[in-house]
């Protein structure tokens, strides 16, 4: 089916999300979407989706102009969605969850299973998916679940299939699969529109790419295009996307530990018995697909997560700090930027001079007894706001109204200034433009010479590999092995999918 | 940033624009209230589609008596023959207004912490139970005895609230509920030791629940003489207004209790106990509500009743809602819902029901907690910070 964009806009307020987008797209052709966050991607798929309704432009389908009041309308039309968060039922079977909304039903009118069954299994051997249609949903590996979306969104007969960011929560090999299937869906004449800001999916799968940026569409690409056309394009200037490193002069043990068990949110062991040790000016990064207990790791370390009683232990420079509570892990020199800033690291209605003091109430510089230091802390902010380069209008502005960089910036800016003597950076660049990304990493390395231990949190693989001295690989909960940075793709691949290198 | 601007900030972002404007639509709404079913108007029904000017007019004078008296109750008598009268109604809107000023300051400490303390009259009774024990048990000199009273009763407040933050932070239980039952358990046991003879009941006891008066050195000097009742509360509750500044704007213990108010999460991971914290917040905010509870007990020179509470607690929510939470913006609320309680009998007198004046204090408050809808009435627009 040939769909087309013409005029596409959308407001909020005083924002323009999407301005006058033209997009055209063949049958079987795969199109990419590339942009930063908050470039209007999603903002448009969810306007072709009938979620928002356009303020201007037209929706054409084989030529045919549609008029979507909600997301029933456009399936109707043909069109699927694969949303970047799976909308599927854990404890349903995928037969269950594939008719969900659409259910078959028998003379009586109970829900006729077989035919549920016989639809998943029609689309799973035609596309070569191995989708078992009696499996639950909650025992499948995300890779699979992915495919139950997009089983769910062909029985319904789409014909232009969305993908907003797949690729995130999957492992190399899994991304790799996607990409088969996408071709054989593009093949089979599906239209397919891959929402991602990584460049290396682009050139592999696209067969066009529109670059958007700032709700505009700023040029079309091809897939040869170099990775760096693509992202100066995607950035509006031109991008170094390598980091410049020295070699590493490691030197003693900051942080040991050894045997340290976490448990979840639902008393699952998330981490199970990990043991490692970070030097000083070092990187270590702990690798992995989202959800294989690095979070619980990096919040165990800061003390918000109590490990297991009898488990192992954590010291820093040969302190213990097992137990302890939070401020004692600041006080000991831990710096902390959690994966979800906008929950863990800032508070949104403070202004920026009042984040930069989050942590450092209890006393100087922003403190003078109970009283806090106005004119103190009013300096330190003016300083970080300029060594940090956070753009802002002042330094009380609230910290909810800065772009994601920006906010970043803040929260790396109060635990660098800190005098820490390990860095825990979670996720230090999810969410943030390509400017900040440079930025942030270049800092992060400027710690790492100047002798600080440094855990870098990632589930990136690009990031990992340009910042990193030593690669720990965390599958279930466990370290499956600590490897070189020098260490191929395809290696650190099978290690996030759990097998030992 | 100067001074001034912060100042400004300070005033704007309680939105005074949508604070005046409600207070604006309440009293609209209250005049139609006044005028449907006044007396008056309702024998002019009769003629209504023959002489509709006369129920027009008649309505319109009912309204212009209702908020006359309301202003001649609450600011200045201008009818009345000797000056004390004339400027009774003044003093009696800044006595009245002290109890509200100072509970209305222990509500807001709650909300600015994301705590919904409606346990003001439970914590206010366990004050007024200290108070008036000291008050009317101890034999302490003139001052001393009203400050040890004083301090008591903040104590006694205090600590009951501290008891809420400590069961809400040990045992997950909610705030709304457990000081909903501590009301009760307050206000009960407050009534048995004013009925049991040797606690609080009186001396001279007729057998009605009923305490001694405070002794004359633990009681509130007035301030302007024995003509006036206004005593000092107002002038405690003014302090208390700045000391509530201080420490929410100034204080590091303030910003702290701000952190766990906007994002207890991120409190959290910035070394903050968000347990201890709800302890000291709720400790505090009960603790503002015992003054309002010394200021009731010492402020009569009469033997005190349960009912002496007079629904202060829950008043001071509506205060500090209306007040948006800030120290100055609770002190100016709390002077209007004053007028309006200072007001009520001279209304009540021009032939108006002074349930009225509820309704209005009601509708301003509903009007101030619904934005969007002001919003909507007067086409403002949305405020920009997220």
């Amino acid at each position: 089916m040939k769909l087309e964009l013409r005029g596409v806009t959308k407001r909020f307020g005083s924002l323009i999300a999407n301005d006058n987008i033209n997009l055209v797209v063949e049958a079987g052709e795969i199109r990419s979407l590339l942009g930063e966050n908050g470039a209007g991607k999603s903002t448009l798929m969810n306007v072709l989706y009938g979620l928002y309704q356009a303020d201007g432009g037209e929706i054409r389908l084989d030529g045919k102009v549609q008029n979507f009041k909600g997301p029933g309308d456009a399936m109707n039309a043909g069109i699927g969605m694969v949303h970047q968060h799976f909308m599927l039922i854990p404890v349903f079977t995928v037969a269950e969850n594939v008719v969900l909304g659409n259910e078959p039903v028998n003379a009586i009118g109970a829900m006729d299973l077989d035919t549920a069954r016989a639809r998943v299994k029609e689309i799973s051997d035609r596309f070569g998916f191995n989708v078992d249609p009696d499996a639950l949903v909650q025992d499948l590996p995300v890779g699979v679940q992915q495919r139950v979306e997009i089983i769910k969104a062909l029985t319904r007969n789409a014909k232009v299939l969305v993908l907003d960011e797949p690729t995130a929560v999957l492992t190399p090999q899994e991304t790799d699969e996607l990409m088969d299937i996408m071709r054989d869906l593009a093949k089979s004449g599906t239209s397919i529109i891959f929402i991602t800001h990584k460049l290396r999916e682009v050139q592999s799968v696209a067969d066009k790419i529109t670059v958007i940026r700032q709700g505009k569409v700023v040029g079309e690409a091809s897939p040869k295009d170099s990775a760096s056309k693509l992202a100066s394009l995607m950035v509006g200037r031109e991008v170094d996307l390598s980091v410049d490193k020295e070699k590493q002069k490691s030197g003693e043990v900051v942080l040991s530990v050894s045997d340290m068990s976490v448990l979840d949110d639902r008393d699952q062991r998330a981490v199970d018995g990990v043991s490692f040790e970070v030097h000083s000016g070092e990187i270590l990064a702990i690798a992995g697909v989202q959800g294989n207990g690095q979070t619980e790791l990096a919040e165990a370390l800061l003390g918000l997560r109590p490990t297991v009683k009898g488990s192992g232990s954590i010291t820093l420079d040969g302190k213990s700090l097992s137990h302890l509570s939070v401020r004692k892990h600041l006080d000991a020199g831990i710096g902390y930027v959690p994966e979800d800033r906008k929950k863990d690291g800032l508070i949104s209605q403070f202004n920026i001079a009042e984040n930069f003091m989050l942590n450092g109430s209890f006393g100087k510089p922003f403190a003078k007894g109970v009283n806090i230091d106005f004119a103190e802390r009013d300096r330190i902010a003016e300083k970080l706001i300029k060594d940090f380069d956070v753009r802002t209008p002042s330094a009380f502005t609230p910290a909810g109204n800065l772009s994601g960089g920006n906010q970043q910036k803040v929260v790396v800016a109060r635990e660098l200034s800190r005098d820490v003597r390990l860095l825990i950076a979670a996720q230090p660049t999810r969410g943030v433009d390509v400017g900040s990304i440079e930025f942030i990493h270049e800092r992060i390395v400027a710690e790492r010479d100047s002798g600080r231990a440094i855990i870098l949190v990632s589930t990136e693989l690009d990031e990992v590999l340009a910042l990193a001295d030593r690669i720990a690989v965390m599958y279930r909960g466990r370290i499956i092995g600590i490897v070189a940075a020098t260490t191929s793709r395809e290696t650190l691949g099978k290690m996030m999918a759990g097998i030992a290198a | 940033m100067s001074k001034t601007n912060k100042l400004l900030k300070e005033i704007m972002s309680a939105s005074p624009m949508r604070v005046a404007l409600s207070v604006l639509l309440g009293f609209a709404i209250g005049s139609v209230f006044m005028a449907v079913f006044n007396e008056n108007v309702v024998l002019t029904y009769e003629t209504l589609f023959s002489n509709p000017g006369l129920t027009l007019s008649t309505a319109g004078q009912t309204i212009m008596d209702g908020y006359g008296a309301l202003f001649r109750g609450s600011i200045v008598n201008l009818n009345a023959e000797d000056p004390v009268s004339m400027f009774r109604p003044i003093t009696e809107t800044l006595r009245l207004s002290a109890p509200l000023i100072m509970a209305g300051l222990g509500v807001a400490l709650g909300f600015r912490v994301g705590l919904f303390n409606v346990g003001g009259t439970g914590q206010l009774v366990m004050g007024l139970l200290g108070a008036t024990w000291v008050s009317t048990r101890l034999e302490l000199p003139w001052g001393l005895h009203m400050v040890v009273a004083l301090i008591v009763a903040v104590i006694f407040a205090g600590a009951t609230g501290g008891l809420v933050g400590f069961l809400k932070a040990k045992t997950g239980a909610h705030e709304v509920i457990v000081t909903i039952m501590m009301n009760y358990i307050a206000l009960d046991l407050f009534t048995w030791f004013l009925r049991t003879p040797g606690l609080l009941l009186e001396a001279s006891g007729g057998g009605n629940p009923k305490s001694d008066p405070p002794a004359l050195t633990a009681q509130l000097p007035r301030l302007l003489g024995e003509d006036f009742k206004l005593n000092i509360g107002i002038l405690l509750a003014l302090v208390a207004a700045g000391v509530y500044w201080w420490l929410m704007e100034r204080s590091t213990i303030g910003y702290r209790f701000r952190m766990v108010g906007f994002n207890a999460s991120a409190a959290k991971a910035s070394g903050i106990s968000v347990e201890r914290t709800y302890v000291w917040a709720m400790a505090a905010s009960a603790a503002f509500i015992g003054l309002a509870a010394a200021n009731q007990g010492l402020g009569e020179a009469g033997g005190l009743t349960s009912s002496i509470h007079a629904n202060i607690g829950f008043d001071a929510i509506t205060v500090a809602l209306l007040g948006g939470s800030r120290a100055g913006g609770v002190v100016i609320a709390g002077l209007v819902f004053g007028a309006f309680k200072a007001g009520s009998p001279a209304m009540q007198i021009a032939g108006i029901s002074p349930e009225v004046m509820g309704i209005v204090q009601a509708l301003i408050v509903l009007f101030v907690a619904a934005p969007p809808l002001i919003r909507a009435i007067f086409h403002l627009p949305k405020p920009e910070v997220k």
